[in-house]
């Protein structure tokens, strides 16, 4: 890789020892990837909880905190998987409290700003057209390549700090124009009225194409579609099919035309998506033994708008007795729920929200399971419907009203 | 002797037994990641150890957490030998680098025409080669 002064600079150990390491690792990840040089990044979004970094990762963040690491661009965290608040009544183990408060900490110490949000891009930074950032959770990736026009990678918690560290990242994929191109199109002719829906979409296209530069376009769809339904559709375009962009015609910025989102290239499929295919992503998934104790509106957190739509399904009326309704969103979110009295409704009618967290990765998510004798988890985010398969729970993918319906009836339809 | 073409490469060699797969993989989605063992219902290497394995997948799923799990696994000892991808995606590559576990993308020939799972197999990243040195017996 080509190395500026400045670049050269840090290797050499000028900007000190976290600085160095951290360029060094990002030489390694360029090298795999054939970089030809850096990238500076205005903004950093990086993963970083117990959960996910177990007791090796948060021993690194203290061995780099004492290197002197200081982020030098503005950098968020992740949601966790801690509401410090709940956690003894979710039954979460109080010693992985102990160390998610250091970790919080520590990432503190090094100027990382714990915003606790996979939403970041509807609450905390909206970069703009060709501006280059390094994100990470996938969510918000897909999401500031496609809806912004703005430029990153998936970057996984490592590679996200050293970028913060840094100031840069690699140029590769997605940094690059010809990457960006639409690779084939999706004719939407389905109504799409439920943000469920919007997850089937990425469900349908994802698990059909699963490459992370498979970039379908979209077309044809009757209305203009909302910023949480694109949530929704980018988080499992992602999620399935591990993609990292897409384009909209006449809605996302590169995508003017057909013709400009390929960038005169021919598509290597053209698929259309109408009701039917819907209807049928709902029919297939399997009910298990029936058990509709567990619902969950979670993974990618809730938006002010979103919370607003749940309080109004659930106004007057209550979660099944034995039952359990989980909602997650960030700490602004909910201070704003909380004066708009969306909260309140909610947990009137029993619905615990937790903060700053997302349900796929609370800690002692498996032995929650068990202890509660969960089978089925049940939600309107076909996200968290695929990725927490680990756990064992099977999993069912419905509209929002009918997560409502299942969580007060205890009926699984 | 067979061997496989790798397109991308990180990593010293290494030398193991063969998990090849048919379906992709995450290391959160997939994985147990106390025990090293697949335990997503319905995976089709449910219920096999990916421990000290050079392991063959397809494709890379998702997940950003993926990042960290392989340095977390690597901590726990639980790690495999190598990753071998056929299309793998930029989680998965800054996440091995970062836990030091060897990691190749894009393959020639496909696994399925030269190697199976129990082969005795060697990845030499620098080369971009990896060959089977034993059979299952």
């Amino acid at each position: 890789m080509k190395l500026t002064t400045e670049e050269q600079s840090i290797l050499g150990g000028g900007r000190g020892a976290a600085a160095q390491r951290a360029l060094e690792y990002q030489i390694e990840v360029g090298r795999f990837w054939g970089a030809k040089r850096f990238v500076p990044v205005t903004n950093v979004h990086m993963m970083g909880d117990i959960e996910v970094m177990g007791d090796g990762g948060l021993e690194y963040l203290r061995a780099e905190a004492a290197r002197g690491a200081r982020c030098v661009v503005g950098t968020t965290t992740n949601a966790r998987c801690m509401d410090f608040a709940h956690c003894e009544r979710m039954g979460q183990d109080p010693k992985e409290a102990v160390k998610e408060r250091e970790l919080i900490a520590t990432l503190r110490r090094m100027d990382v700003v714990t915003t606790d949000t996979c939403i970041n891009y509807q609450t905390v930074y909206q970069p703009h057209l060709g501006e280059h950032v390094a994100w990470g959770d996938t969510g918000t990736v897909i999401y500031a390549n496609s809806v912004f026009g703005a430029r990153s990678n998936f970057e996984a918690g490592p590679a996200a700090f050293a970028a913060a560290l840094t100031g840069r990242t690699p140029e590769y994929g997605f940094h690059l124009s010809e990457n960006r191109r639409g690779s084939f199109t999706v004719e939407l002719k389905a109504a799409l009225n439920d943000l469920a829906d919007w997850g089937a979409v990425g469900k349908l296209v994802g698990e059909a194409h699963q490459n992370y530069y498979a970039v379908p376009v979209f077309h044809g769809y009757h209305r203009t579609p909302t910023a949480d339904e694109l949530k929704h559709l980018g988080a499992a375009l992602a999620s399935y099919g591990s993609m990292g962009m897409f384009h909209f015609v006449g809605v996302t910025p590169e995508a003017p035309s057909i013709d400009a989102a390929m960038g005169g290239v021919s598509p290597f499929e053209r698929i259309s998506i109408a009701e039917t295919e819907i209807q049928n992503v709902y029919r297939n998934y399997s009910l298990g033994d029936g058990d509709a104790r567990l619902v969950v509106f979670s993974g990618p957190q809730q938006s002010l708008f979103e919370m607003k739509h749940l309080a109004s399904l659930f106004k007057d009326r209550k979660v099944k007795a034995g039952s359990t309704c989980i909602v997650t969103t960030n700490s602004a979110i909910l201070a704003q729920s909380r004066d708009l009295g969306y909260a309140k409704t909610l947990e009137d009618a029993g619905v615990t929200i937790l903060e700053g967290v997302c349900f796929y990765i609370l800690q002692n998510l498996s032995p929650m399971r068990i202890a509660n004798r969960w089978t089925n988890m049940v939600s309107n985010s076909a996200k968290i419907v695929n990725i927490i398969g680990a756990h064992r729970f099977n999993t069912i993918l419905r509209r929002t009203a009918d997560c409502v319906d299942i969580g007060c009836s205890g009926i699984l339809k | 002797m067979s061997s496989i073409t790798v397109a991308r490469a990180y990593g010293p060699v290494v030398e193991g037994e063969a998990v090849v797969s048919e379906e992709g993989f995450s290391p959160r989605y997939d994985l147990d990641r106390w025990t090293g063992l697949i335990t997503k219902p319905g995976h089709k290497l449910e219920g096999t150890s990916i421990v000290d394995k050079i392991c063959f997948f397809p494709t890379a799923k998702g997940g950003i957490a993926a990042g960290w799990a392989f340095y977390d696994i690597k901590w726990k000892k639980i790690a495999p030998k190598a990753f071998i991808f056929g299309v793998t995606n930029p989680v998965m590559v800054q996440g091995a680098i970062f836990a030091g576990i060897p990691i190749t993308e894009g393959w020639d020939p496909h696994p399925r025409e030269v190697v199976k799972t129990g082969d005795w197999v060697r990845v030499d990243p620098e080369r971009r080669v990896i060959e089977v040195l034993k059979r299952r017996a």
